[in-house]
């Protein structure tokens, strides 16, 4: 039997360190979603330079740890002389990690629109930027939802390595109780439905927009 | 920054330990989620009433909870219960836990994208139900996963590193050692161990796309 006397006396420090989960993750979001459409934008620009530019920061990210980018501003940051809050250091290595996956979701949602499109609106006279801004991107986001609403799934997951740096989400304050009353079993069996709170709605909303878009197709 | 220090031989070998230590986990680990990955992909394909429906539950929640805290539970909340796992173990328990979720629904997926009239014609050629699956589905449904099963396989070697939080002495746990040492090895450290990790990784992503590319 789970002792729920802990989640009733440390409501307080659940509900804070879950707030800050859901904040973390939505900065995050709302951080890697812009970096994320500049990059895709790189990516498939008709400039040689800014492709390789876009690669080369998706390659890179993608292929190393989330804990080493936390750290690196978390750690490498203060060594050269630039000291940040556990929490906005945490958020910021969210950001820049999630922004390459969020990149690839955007140009293949980019790429999934039919070249006549461009070929279509670029000879009625629209500039490169025009028919992006009015033809492309409009076809683009319906592909792109459910991908990023997978991406947000993750994102509020990830967002448990914050409890790495101390970093006041989730984790941390269930670190935190489990020390204040010599408890671990049933104090992080909380900290669990916390984000399962977040994450199966999510999934669920997920998963019918899938099943909805493919219908229309 | 302290490039010549940071990279002192001592140093450098006692990377290597640790990255060994990540392979090693990251190995063993792969090749237990990829089995169970399989099994339970394929117990929930085939829709056995009950235990189809108790592994959606068990798959479902698993996917939807931190690794971090996964790895955490397993190292310090399992003794509270009686099951004592070393740093070792641990790690490799809760990887295998959350990637065998993660890799059963790339199998389910896949195996629900081969046509079903293949079973039909299977199974009207005399093959019985488990020897269509074996012969027939899963052979092509594999060929379709390796991408996703690759990039899977990606994640799980990045997400090791979460085992720094039990101290587990890989690569990450190391290179925090070091940088404990002196504040201006950090850059240099931190470039090196990004370095190794994306070598790795990135050949593993360049040979998921050959295996895309020569389905083709």
């Amino acid at each position: 039997m789970l002792r729920y006397s802990i989640l009733f006396d440390h409501w307080d420090m659940y509900l804070q360190g879950f707030t800050n989960t859901l904040k973390a993750s939505v900065l995050a979001l709302i951080g890697s979603l812009a970096i994320g459409i500049i990059i895709a934008i790189f990516r498939i620009a008709p400039i040689r330079p800014l492709n390789w530019l876009g690669a080369a920061y998706v390659e890179f990210i993608r292929n190393i740890p989330l804990v080493l980018i936390v750290f690196v501003f978390f750690v490498g940051l203060p060594a050269v002389g630039i000291r940040l809050d556990p929490f906005t250091a945490g958020t910021l290595g969210l950001m820049v990690y999630t922004a390459a996956f969020i990149a690839e979701v955007i140009r293949s949602g980019i790429l999934a629109v039919p070249k006549g499109q461009m070929e279509a609106a670029r000879s009625s006279g629209l500039t490169y930027l025009q028919t992006m801004r009015y033809i492309i991107l409009p076809q683009a986001i319906k592909i792109v939802i459910p991908p990023l609403g997978n991406q947000f799934i993750n994102l509020v997951k990830n967002s448990s390595v914050l409890g790495v740096i101390a970093g006041f989400d989730l984790m941390y304050f269930g670190d935190l109780i489990s020390s204040e009353t010599f408890v671990t079993f049933d104090v992080y069996i909380f900290v669990a439905l916390f984000y399962l709170v977040l994450t199966i709605p999510l999934s669920l909303g997920v998963g019918y927009l899938e099943r909805r878009l493919a219908k229309t197709r | 920054m302290d490039f010549a220090g940071a990279y002192a031989p001592a140093h450098l070998t006692f990377l290597l330990q640790g990255f060994l230590v990540t392979l090693e986990v990251a190995f063993i680990s792969i090749i237990f989620s990829f089995i169970f990955g399989i099994i339970i992909g394929v117990i929930r394909y085939t829709k056995i009433p009950g235990i189809s429906q108790i592994f959606a539950v068990m798959v479902e929640t698993i996917r939807n909870l931190p690794l971090l805290l996964i790895i955490f539970f397993t190292y310090f909340a399992l003794p509270e219960v009686g099951l004592k796992l070393d740093k070792f173990y641990a790690a490799i328990v809760a990887l295998v836990v959350f990637e065998s979720a993660m890799l059963s629904e790339i199998v389910r997926s896949g195996l629900n994208s081969i046509d079903k009239g293949q079973i039909e014609a299977a199974r009207s050629s005399g093959l019985t139900y488990v020897q269509t699956l074996w012969y027939i589905i899963l052979p092509q449904a594999l060929r379709r996963m390796v991408p996703p099963i690759v990039s899977q396989f990606i994640s799980l070697l990045k997400d090791t590193s979460l085992a720094i939080v039990i101290s587990l002495p890989e690569l990450m746990n190391h290179a925090q050692i070091i940088n404990g040492q002196n504040v201006n090895y950090v850059i240099p450290i931190f470039i090196l161990v990004a370095l190794m990790y994306f070598a790795v990784n990135y050949s593993l992503s360049l040979v998921s796309r050959k295996l895309e590319y020569r389905q083709r």
